[in-house]
C-alpha cells in the first residue's frame, strides 16, 4: 500500500542528503560543496510499520529553470506531486533558504521545515525564536543536525502527520503595490479553468516572465484563449518583466521572518573558518596550498597504499596464487585449468585485487576533502586562472570529482549554468586521471621509479591538468566559441568531516572497483586468456594466438612511442572496456613467464619497459580514451551518439601525440 | 554614492542599488541574496574572484560579474 511520498528539498549543501540517508538508511554520496546531488534519488522509510517514498532532490536557490539540476527538482515537485515537502533550512544562512520556501508556499505545497545545521549557527550565536518562524510561515519548525541524526525523527513524525492533515494552506502575504495588481490580473484571466498548477502560482509564473510555464500549458491543453491572452500579456511585459521585483518582494518577506525570529550577534563571530580561509584562499598562498594539499593526498596514498598495506596485499595473493597451483597439480587438474586459473584469474584478476589498498588510501583522503568544504575553495583560487583558458572556477570542482572516478566528475557539471561550460568540461574531464589508473602506474612506478613515487604520481596528475587546461583552450577557440560564464559560488563553513561520510563515500567507490573486478573485468581477462591460448595448435600466450595476432598488427601503431610490443597494443584495448584491465591483461600475457622471480608483474615490467618507454606508456594510460562507463554517462549527458565517439577519438589521437613527443624527445636528450 | 564592487576595499561595503549584469546573471544573483537593498561586506578583493558576506555567508564573485554589482554605499 501506498502511504506517501516526502520530497526532500533545500538550498545546495543545506544537507539534504545526510537527511536522506539518515532517514532511508542508503548510502547516497555527501559531500560539503554545493551540488553533490545532481539527480533525484528515491528510497524508502518504515514508520509504524508503513512505509512511505522518500526522493532527495537536487540542491536549488529557486524554482526557475536556469540548470540542469534546478530543472530536475521543479519538475518533480510540479508533477511528481509529493504529499508533503521537507524543507530543508541551512540555519546560518536562513534568509537566502527562506527564499525558495516562499516560493514553495506559492505552490501551496504542504511543507514542514528543517531548520538544519543548528550547532554551526550556534557557534556563531545566531538565536532562533522557533515559535515565530512557525506562525510566519503556517508550518512546522524542527531544529536539526542531519549529519548527526539530530531531529531527524522529530521530522518524520511532523512529515506523516502532516500528510494527514486536510486543512488548506494559506499562503502569507508577499506580493504588494503594482506587483500584487499584476498577479490579480493574471488570475483573472486564469480563473474558472482547468489549470494543471496553483492558480496563484501559475500568475506569478507568469507576471515573473517564465517562459517555461507557457511551454507547460500548452503541453496540457488549456483553453486556446487563455494561451493567446498570456502571449499577449508577455508580448507588453518580457522586456520590462517583474522579475526581479518578484525576487524583491520573496526577499522582503524572508527578511521579515527573519527579523521576527532570528537573533544575530552585533559583532560577527570570527570563525576558525574565516582563519583558515585567510590562507588558503590567499593571494599568493592559494595555489601553492592547493598543490601542497593535492602532493600530500598523493604522497599518503603511496606510502600507506602501496608501501605499506599494498605490498601485504600483493604478496597474500601472490601466495593464494602459489598453494592454488600446488593444489591444482597435486589433484591433477588438466593444464588448460591450470593455465586459466593461474594466468588468468590470479594473475589477471588478482593483479587488479591487489591495489584495493591503494585505491581505498586515495578515496579516503579525496572524501575528507570533499567533506570538509575546500572543494569550494579549489574552485575560488582556481577561478583566474581557469578564465585564461576558457572556463571558469566551477568546472574544476568537476576535474578534481574526476580524480576519483570521471562519471561523477561529468554528472557534476549539470550544476553549470552555460552549456559551452558544460560541454567543454565534460570533454576534458577524462585527462583528469581516475582512480582505476592507478594500478597501472602503480606498477611502472614500482618498476622504474619507486623512490619517487608519490612525486611521480603527482606530476601525472598535474600534466593531465595542464593537458585539459589546454585542451579547453582549443575547444574555446574552435568548437565553442563564446564568453565563460560568470563564476557565483557559495564558500560553505568548514567542517570536520563526519567518518560515517568519508568511509560511506570510499566505501562506495572501493566496492566499485571490486564488484567491477568480479564482472566486467572478469569477463575482459576471460576473454583475453581465450584469444591468448587459441587456436589449441599454437604456443599459448605467443605471437601467434590469435590474440598474438591482432596486437602484433596493432603494434606498429604505437611503435613511435617506444613501446610496441604486441601485449602492450592489446592491453592498452582491453582497457577501454575497463582501465584496471590494463594491468590485469599485461598481468596475464608477462607474468607467466617470470614466476620465479618474486614480485611477478613488476620484474615483467622491468624486462619490457625502460624508464622511458615506461614513462611514454604512462603518460598513453593518462590521456587515452576513457572507460566504457565515461563514454556512456556522455552520451547519456548530451543525449547524443556523436559527443561520446568525438571523445573516445580525439583523447586518444591526443594520448597517442603526447607518448610519442615525450619518447622521441626523451630518445634525443639521451634518456633511455 | 555608489560604487561598483570590484572598487571596494576589505571591510568596506553597502546596499545592492543595482545590477547592470545580462538578464540570467541579474536574476541569479538577485535569487541568490543580491537582490536590491542586500547590505554586502567586502571580505576579501584582491586577485580572483571577490569574496563577500551576505549575512555572514561567504560568497564568491568572479571579477567580471563583481564589476556589474552596483552598491550604494
Amino acid at each position: 500500500m501506498k502511504n506517501g511520498t516526502i520530497a526532500l528539498v533545500g538550498n545546495p549543501n543545506s544537507g539534504k542528503t545526510s537527511f536522506f540517508n539518515a532517514l532511508t538508511g542508503s548510502n547516497q554520496h555527501v559531500g560539503n560543496w554545493p551540488g553533490v546531488t545532481v539527480e533525484k534519488k528515491e528510497g524508502k522509510f518504515i514508520y509504524q510499520e508503513k512505509e512511505y517514498d522518500v526522493v532527495d532532490l537536487p540542491g536549488i536557490y529557486s524554482l526557475g529553470a536556469f540548470s540542469e539540476d534546478e530543472v530536475v527538482a521543479r519538475d518533480y515537485i510540479l508533477t511528481g506531486d509529493p504529499d508533503v515537502i521537507i524543507n530543508i533550512i541551512d540555519a546560518g544562512n536562513i534568509e537566502r533558504n527562506l527564499y525558495l520556501t516562499t516560493q514553495l508556499l506559492e505552490m501551496k505545497k504542504k511543507l514542514v521545515i528543517a531548520l538544519n545545521m543548528v550547532d554551526e549557527a550556534e557557534k556563531r550565536k545566531i538565536k532562533f525564536d522557533l515559535e515565530e518562524l512557525s506562525k510566519h510561515l503556517g508550518a512546522p519548525v524542527i531544529p536539526t543536525v542531519a549529519h548527526k541524526g539530530i531531529g531527524v525523527g522529530e521530522i518524520m513524525e511532523a512529515a506523516i502527520n502532516a500528510i494527514g492533515d486536510k486543512t488548506s494552506i494559506e499562503n502569507p502575504l508577499i506580493y504588494s503595490g503594482v506587483v500584487k495588481h499584476h498577479i490579480e490580473h493574471m488570475e483573472e484571466i486564469l480563473k474558472n479553468n482547468n489549470l494543471p498548477y496553483p492558480i496563484e502560482w501559475t500568475a506569478i509564473k507568469i507576471v515573473e516572465g517564465d517562459l517555461n510555464i507557457l511551454k507547460k500549458l500548452e503541453e496540457v491543453n488549456v483553453d486556446k484563449k487563455i494561451i493567446k491572452d498570456i502571449k499577449e500579456y508577455y508580448k507588453y511585459h518580457t522586456s520590462d518583466s517583474f522579475e526581479l521585483e518578484i525576487v524583491d518582494s520573496r526577499y522582503a518577506f524572508a527578511h521579515k521572518v527573519a527579523e521576527h525570529s532570528v537573533i544575530r550577534p552585533l559583532e560577527e563571530v570570527i570563525t576558525l573558518t574565516d582563519k583558515i580561509d585567510r590562507i588558503l584562499t590567499n593571494k599568493y598562498l592559494g595555489i601553492p596550498a592547493f598543490a601542497i594539499i593535492m602532493l600530500v593526498v598523493f604522497q599518503l596514498t603511496f606510502a600507506i597504499g602501496e608501501k605499506l598495506l599494498g605490498s601485504f596485499a600483493a604478496s597474500s595473493i601472490e601466495g593464494l596464487g602459489r598453494l592454488l597451483e600446488i593444489f591444482l597439480i597435486k589433484i591433477k587438474a588438466p593444464g588448460w585449468l591450470v593455465s586459466f586459473i593461474i594466468d588468468g584469474v590470479i594473475n589477471g584478476v588478482g593483479a587488479i585485487i591487489e591495489f584495493v589498498p591503494l585505491i581505498t588510501v586515495l578515496y579516503l583522503l579525496l572524501g575528507f576533502l570533499e567533506d570538509s568544504g575546500y572543494m569550494a575553495r579549489a574552485a575560488y583560487v582556481w577561478d583566474d586562472l581557469m578564465r585564461r583558458f576558457g572556463l571558469q572556477g566551477k568546472a574544476f570542482i568537476s576535474m578534481i570529482i574526476g580524480f576519483g572516478c570521471n562519471v561523477p566528475g561529468i554528472m557534476s557539471t549539470r550544476t553549470m549554468d552555460s552549456k559551452k561550460d558544460r560541454m567543454i568540461t565534460m570533454l576534458i574531464t577524462p585527462f583528469m586521471s581516475c582512480g582505476a589508473k592507478l594500478p597501472i602506474y602503480s606498477v611502472f612506478i614500482a618498476a622504474f621509479f619507486s623512490k619517487h613515487g608519490g612525486l611521480v604520481l603527482f606530476s601525472l596528475y598535474a600534466f593531465g591538468i595542464l593537458v585539459a587546461l589546454i585542451m579547453a583552450k582549443l575547444l574555446n577557440k574552435t568548437l565553442f566559441k563564446g564568453d565563460s560564464s560568470y563564476f557565483i559560488m557559495e564558500l560553505p563553513p568548514y567542517r570536520i568531516p563526519t567518518a560515517t561520510n568519508v568511509i560511506r563515500n570510499m566505501w562506495d567507490n572501493v566496492s566499485g572497483f571490486i564488484k567491477k573486478a568480479g564482472t566486467i573485468i572478469f569477463l575482459v581477462i576471460i576473454i583475453m586468456w581465450m584469444l591468448a591460448v587459441l587456436p589449441a595448435s599454437v604456443e599459448p600466450y605467443s605471437q601467434y594466438s590469435i590474440l598474438g595476432t591482432i596486437g602484433t598488427f596493432l603494434a606498429p601503431i604505437f611503435r613511435p612511442a617506444g613501446f610496441g610490443t604486441w601485449q602492450e597494443s592489446v592491453a592498452l584495448f582491453a582497457g577501454i572496456p575497463a582501465k584496471e584491465a590494463v594491468v590485469g591483461t599485461l598481468g596475464m600475457l608477462y607474468a607467466g613467464q617470470y614466476v620465479e622471480e618474486g614480485v611477478i608483474l613488476v620484474n615483467a615490467i622491468r624486462q619490457h619497459f625502460t624508464p622511458l618507454t615506461a614513462l611514454s606508456y604512462m603518460i598513453m594510460v593518462l590521456l587515452y580514451t576513457p572507460c566504457a562507463a565515461t563514454l556512456g554517462i556522455v552520451a547519456k549527458e548530451t543525449r547524443s551518439t556523436k559527443w561520446p565517439l568525438v571523445m573516445a577519438i580525439y583523447t586518444f589521437a591526443i594520448g597517442w601525440f603526447v607518448a610519442v613527443i615525450v619518447y622521441q624527445i626523451g630518445s634525443l636528450l639521451g634518456f633511455s | 554614492m555608489t560604487k561598483n564592487l570590484t572598487s571596494l576595499g576589505k571591510g568596506e561595503g553597502g546596499r545592492v542599488n543595482s545590477i547592470e549584469a545580462g538578464r540570467y546573471a541579474t536574476k541569479r544573483l538577485y535569487e541568490m541574496g543580491l537582490n536590491t537593498g542586500a547590505l554586502i561586506k567586502i571580505i576579501k578583493n584582491d586577485s580572483g574572484p571577490v569574496i563577500i558576506s551576505l549575512n555572514g555567508n561567504k560568497v564568491a564573485l568572479g571579477r567580471g560579474l563583481a564589476q556589474k554589482v552596483i552598491l550604494e554605499v
